[in-house]
């Protein structure tokens, strides 16, 4: 068992084997991503019921709760490749970071805006410095700081080593998010999407949040694995397979326009 | 694990603990800042300043809500159940006031205790239901009082 599981570590090293069953994976992430998103906003929108304070407007709890909560997943996803990047010094979780935080950064960005749009008519106010509008903040500056760590070092090796630091440091960050509605008085109000405890709220408007959930995150695994591959090909283009790869594409798919140009 | 990554990773766990310590003491050190608003019992208690802008939170009172007829003046009481604040406003209301909502108002306190609020706003809980749901509530919610009343 832990020699299977330790074989399965190692492979995922291989940026190869990595680029080969990303491959497979891709269309059935793609897939289910586009029907998730698309049967739950359907649904979320035309079909849950309204609620009975905020009316219409409470929808966009479809869009902002699972940004909300991937913004965080791909925070803590980031940080657990950081350790390691740091401890194993393997080159596949370093391409898997670079592609995660501009991801991460968007989702934390997606989150804040609908939140923003929300609280107009229901709090009566854009903005307010409260725990859990701010550590939220604090996290999209975490982002856009590892982001920037990543591009400013030309070495891509110690900038992923610099940013994993800064990853790990700023997994702080995750537990008070979460708990700062209840440490602190906040106007935020505290979770609905409980996975643990029975959703405060009934199923027929519980469902499609979980649709959407499960889209979000499949969409986020796909845009990963997207932006992982393009970096695997771009780090490792001087190595056989790659030229072998990208001899055999192009050949096949340009061939007809290139005659007709000349 | 070579003993070389075992050193590496007991570094990251020991950097994690001493930023997790340090943050906790910061946010320990802050707490008073970091709560959004004073609850009634703690303005009661004298722990709110009187000269400058303060946040106050709880429920509006059912049946505090006292408008102005000329003007858009509306005098109310939130309470936490322990204690009660009355708060003066004379702008709009965001649409989720009503008697029972929570809301936050920013404000000073004058020297009778009395909040003007310069802005409300609402805050809403993590519950969500249909019109009819809540209807239903509401109506079983009555009966069970009328029972209560005339056994």
């Amino acid at each position: 068992m832990k020699d299977t599981l330790l074989r399965w570590f190692h492979k995922w090293g291989s940026p190869k084997w990595f680029y080969d069953l990303s491959g497979r994976w891709m269309p059935w992430l793609a897939g289910l991503s586009l029907i998730c998103l698309l049967v739950g906003s359907i649904w979320a929108l035309a079909f849950a019921p309204m609620d009975y304070q905020q009316g219409n407007s409470f929808r966009i709890i479809y869009l902002h709760v699972p940004a909300a909560i991937l913004a965080q997943s791909a925070y803590m996803l980031l940080a657990i490749l950081g350790v390691i990047t740091l401890v194993w010094r393997m080159k596949m979780t370093e391409i898997l970071a670079t592609a995660c935080a501009p991801i991460g950064a968007s989702m934390t960005f997606l989150a804040l805006v609908t939140g923003s749009l929300w609280g107009v008519p229901t709090w009566g106010t854009w903005w307010i410095w409260d725990a859990r509008l701010t550590s939220m903040l604090v996290l999209l500056f975490l982002y856009l700081g590892i982001m920037a760590l990543q591009d400013a070092i030309r070495d891509p090796s110690s900038a992923a080593r610099a940013s994993a630091i800064l990853a790990i440091v700023g997994v702080i960050n995750i537990p008070i998010i979460k708990y700062s509605v209840e440490w602190w008085y906040t106007l935020h109000q505290p979770a609905t999407f409980k996975l643990t405890e029975k959703p405060a709220m009934p199923m027929e408007m519980w469902l499609p949040l979980l649709m959407m959930l499960i889209g979000f995150y499949a969409f986020f695994a796909w845009s990963l694995l997207l932006r992982a591959r393009h970096q695997v090909l771009i780090r490792e283009q001087k190595t056989r397979w790659v030229t072998q790869l990208l001899d055999a594409k192009p050949a096949t798919k340009s061939d007809p326009s290139e005659s007709a140009k000349s | 694990m070579k003993p070389q990554r075992k050193q590496r990773l007991i570094w990251i766990g020991a950097l994690v603990i001493a930023v997790a310590f340090a943050a906790g003491l910061t946010l320990y050190a802050l707490r008073a800042n970091i709560n959004l608003f004073y609850t009634p019992t703690q303005i009661a208690a004298g722990e709110a300043p009187l000269d400058r802008e303060i946040r106050a939170g709880g429920m509006v009172v059912d049946g505090s809500v006292k408008r102005a007829d000329d003007r858009l003046y509306v005098e109310f009481a939130v309470t936490d159940y322990q204690e009660n604040v009355v708060i003066s406003y004379d702008k709009i209301l965001p649409d989720l006031f009503r008697e029972g909502q929570g809301i936050v108002a920013i404000g000073r306190l004058n020297e009778e205790g009395k909040l003007v609020a310069s802005q409300v706003l609402a805050k809403h809980d993590e519950n969500y239901m249909p019109p009819e749901v809540a209807d239903a509530l509401a109506a079983a919610e009555q009966a069970k009082q009328a029972a209560t009343a005339n056994p």
